[in-house]
Parts: structure tokens; C-alpha cells; sequence
């Protein structure tokens, strides 16, 4: 068995499917690299890129959190809201995190601040995503 | 008799109104399309979360969630789903009829009632008919973000978890066709088993990082989160389809009325004619 069966969601579409023969993702707890066979595996999916490697092959995904399901021959990843990382917009993940920033700088006005932290972790995510892709064009 | 004047201008009115009724169906219809790709396109997300939800609970964990826990029914929360905008024909009323009957079923047995309403058609209605309302949410657009429901979820799942409520519905119109929308409640929580795979016949758990509690619960809040979701995408397109048919039937009908007007018209206009002549030929002979 030599490949694995990925699929990416989000709550309003379908983003990727097919197969794989590496899939690497940031868990809640670390990197996880999930090959062909991996023991079944739940965990949180933390804000970041998602690498689908098909042979020589490789594309990346970013995924604001969510959850990863792994079976053997298969892994589900139930993104809160997930798109191709080509299409983001280095801009506009700036002005996120700037926005962010200023609600945690903002002590006066009534903001959820544990809101306000994971924002500021997704914009960061999202920026670190695309200066991996930079590189490597 | 009427005369010809008030004829032609009850025509003319009908015949404006027949235009916006056209309008409002060739809007509809536009937007049908893309409601039901909208519906489609959350469809894959709903599935993959319900294997996995399948999955756990063939899996043999030795952790059981609050969700699936059925304890003595004292309260009920309804979620009402509804269009914000009427001219739908029966859509919303027909769901809330739904929504009333369980209710009073349910009170029967001594089961209480309260609602989290999405839609501006159920918060309206509620406010004439009362019940306890404990989360609103409105103006959700034809492209509804799922984001814009997570607060109205939050409501109800903590309730349930002070055990304030004991059981969830979810009330909102299914698609069938574009004629037919049905009216549904179904249960939330409790969840409902969901049919076994194949997975069940061995012996196997997850590796749960970090705890199995802690992802369950992040899991069950994302798997109730996304049957909202898709109930909400659902009624968008069953509000469309509605509205479309609503309007051509207004439209057939102002087309009916208009045909009616115009023959009566014709009668007032002969008839007058007819006097005037008359008038004439009487006044010609006294001469």
C-alpha cells in the first residue's frame, strides 16, 4: 500500500481530494508526517499550511484549525475554513493581524481576549504560509 | 354599473403588479440556483464529519460524551430555522406548525419549550406568540458564513451542558425538489446513533491527542455546528424554490384577473355606447 486516501473540507466546500503518498500537517500537539498505514489518530489541527505529497508531486493547503482524522488508509481533514494557499493575500493577512494586535492592545473596549489570541495565531500562520511558498518558487 | 374609467385603472394597477411578481421570479429563480449549489457545496464537509463521527463511536473508547447521554426530559430547546423574507408562500408557516405541534406534544408530557431562532420570519412570529426565546440570529444573506451561527450554537449547547435543557431540535424546511420543500424537527441532542460501517466488527480505538474529552468535545461541537450549517443552506434554497412558485402563481393569477377586467371592460364600454346611441335616436324622434 503505498498511497493514502486525503481529503480536505471546510465547512462550505470541498477544497481537495485524492491521493497521497505523504501527508504532512500541524497537529494541535507538533508537525505530524502521516504515511500509509498510520495507527488511527484523532487531534486538533492547528492554524498553518498542509502538505500533499503525490510522488514527486507536492501541493499546500492552509488550514485555520480544525481537526485531523487519520485510519490507515485514509485522512479526513475537517478544516474550519480552509483555501488554496496560492490564493492568499500576503496584504491581507497583515491587516488581520494588524487588527488583531489592536484588539489585544485595546484594553478598554470589551473584547474576548482568548478570541482575539487565536486570531493573531491564524494571521501569524497564514503569513508563515506564504513565505514557505515564496521560497520555494 | 362600473364605468370605464375605474376598470382601466384597477387594470393598469394589476398589470403593475404583475410585473414585480414577473421580476421577483426571475429573481428567484436566478438565486435558486445558486442556493442549491451552496447546499452542495457544504454537503462534502457534513459527510466527512459524520464518518468520523461514525468512526468514534465504533471505536472502543472508554470516554462517553454528555451529547449521547439521555436523561429525563424536562426542557427543550427548538432551533428554528426560517427565511428573513416573507412572499414565500407557506414555508415558514408551515414549519412553524410543525414546530408548535412537537411543542404541545412535548409539553403534554411535561416537557417545556424554548426556541433559538435564526430568521427574521420565526423571530417575528415568536414575538406575536411568545415562548421563551434564548438566541436569535438574522440577516444571514443568501451565502450564509458558517461563522455567523456560532454564537447561536454556543447558546444552546451550553444550556444544555448546565443541564437547563435536556433535549435539541432542529426545525427547518428540507429540500426535495423545487416544488416540494418539506417541513422536518429532528432530534439534535440527544445525538442519534449513526448507522455502523464495516469498522465496527474489530477492536480499536483512536490515539487521541491531546485528550480524548477535550477532542470530542471540540468534534461534537463542530459536528452540531455543521448539521445547522446545512440546515440553514438547506432552507435558502427551499425559500428560493418557494418564492419562485409563489410568484408565478401571482403572476398566472394577476394575468387571470387581468383578462377577467378586460372583458368587463369591453361590457362597460358597449354598454355605454349603446346608451348614448339610444339617447340619441330617442332624442331624434321627439324632435
Amino acid at each position: 500500500m503505498s498511497n493514502i486516501k486525503i481529503s480536505i473540507v471546510s465547512s462550505s466546500e470541498e477544497i481537495y481530494s485524492g491521493e497521497a503518498t505523504m501527508v504532512f500537517a500541524t497537529g494541535s500537539l507538533g508537525e505530524l508526517g502521516i504515511a500509509p498505514g498510520h495507527t488511527p489518530l484523532l487531534t486538533g489541527l492547528a492554524p498553518g499550511p498542509v502538505r500533499v505529497q503525490n510522488g514527486s508531486e507536492e501541493e499546500t493547503f492552509f488550514c485555520s484549525g480544525g481537526f485531523v482524522e487519520v485510519q490507515p488508509n485514509a485522512v479526513t481533514i475537517l478544516s474550519d475554513t480552509a483555501e488554496r494557499a496560492d490564493s492568499l493575500d500576503e496584504s491581507e493577512a497583515l491587516k488581520a493581524k494588524e487588527a488583531a494586535e489592536q484588539s489585544l492592545a485595546d484594553q478598554q473596549s470589551t473584547i474576548d481576549y482568548t478570541k482575539a489570541a487565536a486570531q493573531l495565531a491564524e494571521a501569524v500562520a497564514r503569513l508563515k504560509t506564504i513565505q514557505k511558498l515564496r521560497k520555494n518558487i | 354599473m362600473a364605468n370605464t374609467k375605474e376598470v382601466r385603472n384597477q387594470i393598469a394597477s394589476i398589470k403593475g403588479t404583475q410585473k414585480i411578481t414577473s421580476a421577483m421570479e426571475l429573481v428567484a429563480a436566478s438565486k435558486m440556483k445558486k442556493t442549491q449549489d451552496g447546499m452542495l457545496e457544504g454537503r462534502p464537509y457534513s459527510e466527512k464529519i459524520k464518518d468520523v463521527i461514525a468512526h468514534i463511536a465504533t471505536s472502543s473508547s472508554e470516554y462517553s460524551h454528555p451529547f449521547y447521554e439521555e436523561r429525563t426530559p424536562k426542557k427543550a430547546c427548538f432551533i428554528v430555522v426560517s427565511s428573513d423574507k416573507g412572499l414565500c408562500g407557506g414555508l415558514n408557516i408551515n414549519l412553524f406548525k410543525n414546530v408548535i405541534a412537537k411543542s404541545a406534544e412535548l409539553n403534554e408530557q411535561g416537557i417545556e419549550s424554548c426556541f433559538a431562532l435564526i430568521g427574521l420570519k420565526s423571530a417575528a412570529f415568536f414575538k406575536t406568540i411568545g415562548g421563551e426565546v434564548v438566541a436569535k440570529a438574522a440577516k444571514l444573506g443568501d451565502k450564509p458564513n458558517p461563522d455567523d451561527l456560532i454564537g447561536l450554537t454556543k447558546v444552546v449547547l451550553d444550556l444544555h451542558k448546565n443541564g437547563d435543557i435536556d433535549q435539541a431540535y432542529l426545525c427547518s424546511n428540507a429540500f426535495v425538489n423545487t416544488m416540494t420543500q418539506q417541513p422536518t424537527v429532528e432530534q439534535l441532542i440527544p445525538l442519534p446513533a449513526i448507522e455502523q460501517d464495516s469498522l465496527a466488527s474489530t477492536h480499536w480505538d483512536y490515539i487521541y491527542e491531546p485528550e480524548a474529552k477535550e477532542l470530542l468535545e471540540g468534534l461534537l461541537t463542530r459536528y452540531i455546528e455543521s448539521l445547522i450549517y446545512q440546515a440553514v443552506v438547506e432552507n435558502n434554497a427551499c425559500e428560493q424554490a418557494a418564492k419562485m412558485i409563489a410568484m408565478k402563481n401571482a403572476t398566472d393569477n394577476a394575468g387571470d384577473l387581468i383578462k377577467e377586467l378586460e372583458l368587463l371592460y369591453n361590457n362597460v364600454r358597449q354598454a355605454a355606447i349603446t346608451q348614448e346611441l339610444s339617447e340619441i335616436v330617442g332624442g331624434a324622434s321627439a324632435v
